[in-house]
């Protein structure tokens, strides 16, 4: 895999964000490269869902400059903007589906907005997408509302995959699913990544999903990013980044041996 | 993006069929290939091969395309092939294949489109309707022993909350009210003094001011200010008290949510109305006396000494009994609607919108039941 990782799809330089008197990024640089998987972590408050949100053009940055596929997203008029927001897809922490829609519809909304499509082959291409999230077809005609919490996961990824986007952007996938339904949803999102040739940039809190989805990690310490891959980070001298991964959830979800920084080449294999 | 750089070419090839598919089949040209695919003369009972190898670029729409034209041609008996698929597209055919399977479900349409729905809406409203009824009574019930409770032992009577709920319903609504009185005031001696002229009765303007103003307008006004500014804040705050589990929270700790968050909203309304209405009273007399004196010439003595001619004894102690009634019902419906919010942050905007609109309805059907009282009372 790391064959790929040529060409930068999002480069960060020199990023700062502040609310108010407090800094959350301070010169936070990062790159995404195409066709990996990029894990965000970081303790509550470090700002990891700033990060993502700013690379989306949800938050307006202190400083800095961010460029997604070559084009600085803050010089950017409103068409090119719109059209630079058709090449990625967003799964928000909920799903943030229309709940005054049904699954199929929420689907079809970009659909609708970017492709003028006759109707019928919007609702084939929503079916597929349900299809491929692995949603039962009944899914289509439900509302949000009607949905367990995994299934409106699954649902927000299919309309976040409607106008097959080259970036994938998700909010902590994984958070509020039970174990099994979230090693589920880490085997969909690798299925897809691998399928679709996406470019994955992932926020999230579980030790299991970097283990079994990311091919680099980034993690928010001091304001910045200390970016890497696991046997990298595992033999990290920063506090918190040894605390995280060597603490006892750490210790858990990786890989028998590979806890230990004195064996890191066991992982090798995996990643 | 640019359109026309789809194609899908036939030809003949020996025995053969060959559709030769080319460029970039992506969601971008998905609907110009569905023309030409939907416009194509599916053979039928023939060997037909889908030729991939033009195709430099493909998503899952345009792969979603190519299986949809498989599945047709093998609906139709035929045979067929699909050659030359690019190595590299064959994860995403793969992804696209599984999925496909699953078949587009109509859309649910709202019920009461059709006639049958029409109707069966119509009744469900009316129940709904007298379910809310029957609940907003039970709950009067309740707040009622619990605030019976309460007076007994004047300690739970939490005091503070009292205030800071009659500083927000009260003073912060001192402006909004006043002003609007005033302007009532104004509206209502304009009109009068108008149509009186006609008359030669100007004077008696005063007379409908007082009358108008003090016994029916100002408390109706408040009333109807604080149903839109303090009822509806009172089902925002409880709704969203109630999203966010912190009623449950409370009844797990022991605490009433009744007597913790109804009971001080409830006293501090029974409080401020009563206050607010006199207020109201006198900025609706001053807008209507300042009307009076622009318009008539009439001089504050003159407009009190024909005030007081005008006013019996009861006027303006009639709009100030109806404020505790308003109060109450204001405060009962704003919290009710608030504790009926479900999980949702959608219900709250749901049940505040309704608290509203219930809160104004039955301010003015008590302010009519009123009337028809008085009237019987003769007072």
């Amino acid at each position: 895999m790391p064959a790929r990782h040529s060409e930068t799809v999002i480069r960060i330089a020199g990023l700062v964000n502040r609310f108010g008197h407090q800094t959350v990024h301070d010169g936070l640089d990062l790159e995404v490269f195409a066709g990996e998987v990029l894990g965000v972590v970081g303790g509550s408050g470090s700002g990891k869902s700033v990060l993502l949100r700013t690379i989306i053009g949800l938050n307006r940055p202190h400083s800095g400059r961010i460029e997604v596929f070559g084009q600085d997203v803050a010089t950017l008029d409103d068409r090119a903007l719109r059209r630079l927001e058709r090449r990625w897809g967003v799964l928000f922490q909920d799903g943030a589906l229309f709940s005054s829609l049904t699954v199929a519809q929420n689907i079809e909304v970009p659909l609708k907005e970017h492709c003028a499509m006759p109707a019928q082959l919007m609702d084939e291409i929503a079916a597929l997408k349900i299809g491929m999230v692995g949603l039962a077809e009944e899914a289509g005609q439900k509302y949000p509302a009607e949905l367990s919490g995994g299934m409106r996961k699954r649902a927000g990824l299919a309309r976040a995959l409607a106008l097959d986007p080259e970036i994938l952007f998700l909010d902590e996938p994984t958070a509020g699913l039970d174990p099994i339904a979230a090693a589920e949803f880490d085997r969909l999102i690798r299925d897809l990544q691998s399928g679709l040739g996406l470019t994955v940039f992932m926020v999230t809190h579980d030790l299991d999903t970097l283990v079994a989805s990311c091919d680099r990690i980034a993690v928010l310490v001091d304001k910045k990013v200390r970016v890497g891959t696991l046997e990298q980070l595992l033999d990290d001298p920063h506090p918190w980044i040894r605390a995280y991964f060597h603490g006892p959830r750490g210790r858990a979800a990786l890989p028998p041996g590979a806890a230990s920084a004195a064996s890191p080449l066991r992982l090798a294999g995996r990643l | 993006m640019a359109s026309g750089t789809a194609t899908l070419a036939a030809a003949e090839e020996g025995e053969t069929l060959v559709f030769a598919a080319a460029g970039r089949w992506l969601v971008a040209t998905a609907a110009e290939l569905d023309r030409d695919l939907s416009a194509l003369d599916l053979p039928r009972g023939r060997r037909v091969t889908l030729d991939l190898a033009g195709i430099d670029r493909l998503d899952t729409a345009g792969a979603w395309l190519v299986l949809r034209t498989e599945n047709d041609l093998l609906a139709r008996g035929n045979e067929v092939e699909i050659r030359n698929l690019h190595p590299g597209f064959a994860p995403l055919f793969a992804q696209v294949r599984a999925g496909g399977a699953v078949r587009p479900v109509p859309h649910p349409r709202p019920a009461h489109h059709t006639l049958a729905g029409f109707v069966a809406r119509i009744g469900e409203v009316t129940i709904g309707l007298l379910a809310r009824g029957y609940g907003i009574l039970g709950f009067l019930g309740l707040v009622a022993t619990t605030a019976g409770a309460v007076l007994r032992d004047p300690r739970r009577l939490r005091v503070k909350a009292i205030l800071v709920q009659m500083e927000r319903t009260g003073v912060d609504a001192l402006p909004i009210v006043g002003l609007l009185s005033f302007l009532i005031g104004i509206v209502i001696a304009f009109q009068g003094a108008d149509q009186l002229h006609r008359f030669g009765a100007e004077i008696y303007t005063v007379n409908l001011l007082g009358v108008g103003i003090l016994r029916e307008l100002a408390v109706l006004m408040t009333a109807i200010i604080l149903a839109g500014r303090s009822g509806s804040a009172f089902t925002a705050q409880l709704g969203t008290m109630r999203v966010n589990e912190e009623i449950d929270a409370l009844r797990a700790i022991g605490l009433d949510p009744i007597e913790v968050l109804v009971i001080p909203r409830l006293f501090a309304l029974l409080l401020t109305l009563p206050m607010l209405a006199l207020y109201a009273d006198f900025a609706g007399l001053l807008g209507g006396w300042l009307m009076t004196w622009g318009a008539l010439g009439i001089t504050v003595p003159q407009f009190l000494h024909q005030l007081q001619s005008a006013l019996g004894g009861w006027t303006f102690w009639i709009g100030i009994i109806k404020s505790p009634f308003f109060a109450v019902i204001i405060a009962l419906v704003g919290c009710y609607e608030g504790l009926r919010v479900g999980r949702s942050a959608e219900s709250v905007g749901r049940q505040t919108t309704l608290s509203v609109v219930e809160a104004i309805f039955l301010v003015i059907v008590s302010d009519a039941a009123f009337s028809i009282l008085f009237s019987i009372l003769q007072i």
